[in-house]
């Protein structure tokens, strides 16, 4: 299988390759878009800001690219968010393959921004691979809205998706490259599936 | 909610793990690797690397041990001492860190978090403060690593934890001096004070001793709990810890 990761020149791009290679599969970085169009699957990982990454996207003449990919397409925690219609990070417009917007999450007395840590999620279907009660990282502090396309969910105030599917695409807010066990399930089942 | 995170902190020197008396040199205790390993294998939630060896010469830290600590494990870890610049925050969290973590040098330049947490995000800026009791007060120490430096750094604890969380650091490590390696437990007082005074979570640090000290830091509103001695010393194994926070009401992911 050849599994690519898109470079954007920013983001945890070391790590969620070296999470795949965990699992025995190599993955090619790169952010030329015809190896990307050519992939068997594709990762979006992604930590930083949402307007630097979409103009990172646009630069490169990325948007058409992932927005027409018929292949599975994996969004990873900004990855994730980009995929959605509009986030309110500098309220710029994402790759709106997803309907919803990504909104701030707001502190609260007990609850501080950014949502870091493990937290236990609420799983609607087990072929992702993950279970109700896994424990797995989130570091972030915008998260989409709850929806139709959510399959696994935690609460932080409000219900936050942890994954979203829909179609060929898949995106976990959470880090499956840092969730321990419950993590590299996650990714198995993404690359079985 | 998340679970409440255990956090042990390596000291680094050379690429090496290190322990020692602080101000009072070093001894080499083992590879990176076998350390990680062994937190990973015990539960630990997150690990935190200082590499002692970078921030009082004004060196960076060494990229190479990085690397691989983010090739072995699954668990998130952040990287602390000697990032001065937006330039090696970069180098670091590319070589497969999780979060950055800087002290003195957000002191002597605190535009530094902004640029860090615009670059990269608020989620992987963590700011450091070591903090000392005074009679009027708690006040931030700099230049912690070396006896020969540490001074006051002319700021109220308090004032810095809020003016850090403002530019954009998306947690605050806490660290009470008067408390660091004395194992009397961590300063609740002061660490609930802060929790509630920054929007941002709260990680305690100095003075861990006993399970009861985790349990008091977590009730203090802490959103992790760090320490070095008595996880290196195998004083208190994690999994022991975790099932006793959990006996006394406190979410833990095990």
């Amino acid at each position: 299988m050849r599994l690519a990761v898109v470079d954007l020149g920013f983001g945890n791009l070391g790590s969620v390759a070296m999470a795949f290679e965990r699992l025995g599969v190599v993955p090619e970085v790169t952010g030329e878009p015809e190896r990307l169009a050519g992939a068997d699957k594709v990762v979006l990982p992604g930590v930083g800001h949402a307007g630097y990454a979409m103009r990172q996207i646009k630069a490169r003449g990325m948007a058409p690219l992932l927005r027409e990919l018929k292949q599975p397409l994996l969004g990873i925690c900004l990855g994730m968010q980009l995929l959605f219609e509009r986030t309110e990070e500098e309220d710029v417009d994402c790759l709106g393959l997803l309907p919803g917007a990504v909104r701030r999450l707001e502190a609260a007395a007990g609850r501080p921004v950014p949502h870091m840590g493990w937290s236990p999620l609420e799983v609607a279907d087990e072929s992702i691979g993950l279970a109700s009660g896994d424990h797995v990282y989130f570091a972030h502090s915008f998260a989409c809205d709850d929806g139709t396309a959510t399959v696994a969910r935690a609460d932080y105030g409000r219900p936050v998706p942890a994954v979203v599917r829909s179609g060929n695409l898949t995106g976990a807010q959470f880090h499956p490259e840092r969730s321990s066990a419950p993590g590299r399930r996650f990714l198995q089942a993404w690359l079985a599936a | 909610m998340p679970a409440a995170r255990i956090i042990p902190c390596l000291d680094v020197a050379g690429g090496r793990v290190v322990k020692g008396v602080r101000f009072a040199g070093h001894r080499d205790v083992g590879g990176i690797e076998e350390h990680t390993a062994f937190y990973v294998e015990q539960g630990a939630d997150e690990l935190v690397f200082y590499d002692i060896s970078a921030s009082p010469e004004g060196r960076s830290v060494d990229l190479s041990w990085i690397e691989r600590v983010a090739r072995l494990i699954d668990i998130p870890f952040s990287v602390a001492g000697g990032i001065r610049t937006r330039d090696q925050a970069a180098a670091v969290l590319a070589a497969g860190a999780d979060k950055v973590s800087i002290n003195s040098p957000a002191l002597e330049r605190p535009e530094l978090i902004e640029e860090l947490a615009r670059d990269f995000g608020s989620q992987c800026v963590v700011v450091g403060i070591d903090s000392l009791r005074e009679p009027d007060g708690y006040i931030v120490k700099q230049y912690t690593g070396s006896a020969a430096a540490s001074r006051a750094a002319g700021r109220l604890t308090l004032e810095w934890a809020q003016e850090a969380a403002a530019r954009g650091a998306g947690e605050i490590v806490l660290n009470c001096m008067a408390e660091d390696g004395v194992r009397h437990g961590y300063d609740v007082g002061h660490t609930r004070t802060v929790a509630e005074s920054v929007p941002v979570p709260v990680i305690a640090s100095g003075g861990a001793g006993a399970p009861e000290h985790f349990r008091d830091a977590f009730a203090a509103g802490a959103s992790g709990a760090l320490a070095a001695t008595v996880f290196h010393d195998r004083l208190i194994p994690i999994p022991e810890l975790k099932e006793y926070l959990a006996s006394c009401g406190i979410a833990v992911r095990r």
